[in-house]
């Protein structure tokens, strides 16, 4: 059971795929841009049109959200538009987990376990951070706001950990109420 | 604890999102040298009282390796750099030279 300022869910029909490649140079970002249908996101954050997110992950990677038929075309529109260019563009959809956190009580729940400033002064609509929920590597943006909504990836490996984590996270009256 | 900011993504964060790599600007002793400095190169550290650089991952978020300046006696940070250079630039030495006046970077080499 939750507090009912804040849920969690699994998202499970979603293809991820890792894209590397020198996103300082122009016609790289022209091109991911046209093979992943849209913009390459500034530092730390997210670039969402309709169900697809396009994440900034480092200054050469990209982690790009869909859903998963989409996969399989897109790795394809990569290759095209890369091609005779340096990059790497991997199907991940299986090596990740992707949880969904809404509710006005969403950035308290994930400040609970990253060493992130979540105040919304702070962390705003479509701003991305890799950083850790507890003691895992995971990464998360928010995606609406009123209410807030975030999505955040983990190893798929630590997938059923992390389902645990937000279940006590979320427990009702386990909300510090700060932001 | 230390707060760190990484000079590749900009995130200002405390030391747990990163992952300490040891001293900095080591020269690698290579097939030519002898036993005595490939010695050195593996276990010889300065462990210095003060102004000390050090190699830095941040490894729960852009997960790259940067240079940090920092003092080991009041964790004062002064600041990072990139990781592809032998020593620390002249911005670093100033803001170091600010804090601790008299210190040089020659000094580090006596
Ligand atoms: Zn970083």
């Amino acid at each position: 059971m939750s507090d009912p300022a804040v849920s969690w869910s699994r998202v499970r029909d979603r293809g991820m795929i890792g894209l590397r490649a020198d996103l300082s140079v122009g016609v790289v970002r022209k091109a991911l841009q046209k093979a992943c249908g849209l913009p390459v996101p500034e530092t730390r954050r997210l670039s969402v049109r309709d169900d697809r997110r396009l994440a900034w992950m480092s200054p050469d990677e990209l982690l790009l959200v869909l859903p998963r038929a989409g996969t399989a075309p897109v790795l394809a529109a990569v290759a095209e538009a890369m091609e005779g260019r340096h990059h790497l563009a991997v199907d991940l959809s299986d090596a990740r987990a992707l949880f969904r956190i809404e509710g006005p009580g969403a950035r308290e729940t994930l400040a609970k376990g990253a060493p992130v400033d979540l105040s919304p002064a702070a962390f705003g609509l479509h701003d991305f951070r890799r950083s850790r929920l507890g003691q895992l590597a995971a990464a998360f943006g928010q995606v609406a706001e009123e209410p807030d909504a975030f999505e955040m990836v983990c190893f798929r490996s630590v997938a059923a950990h992390v389902e645990r984590w937000l279940d006590v996270s979320c427990r009702p009256g386990s909300l510090p109420g700060v932001f | 604890m230390l707060l760190l900011t990484c000079p590749h993504c900009g995130v200002s964060a405390e030391e747990t999102e990163f992952h300490p790599g040891g001293e900095a600007h080591l020269k690698r002793i290579g097939p030519d040298g002898d036993d005595d400095a490939f010695m050195g190169y593996l276990f010889e550290r300065r462990n210095p009282k003060g102004v000390h650089f050090e190699r830095w991952r941040h490894a729960f978020g852009c997960g790259k390796w940067f240079h940090l300046a920092r003092c080991t006696v009041t964790l004062e940070v002064f600041g990072a750099y990139r990781a592809d250079v032998h020593a620390p630039p002249a911005e670093i030495v100033e803001r170091i030279q600010a804090r601790r006046p008299g210190w040089t970077p020659e000094g580090e080499d006596a």
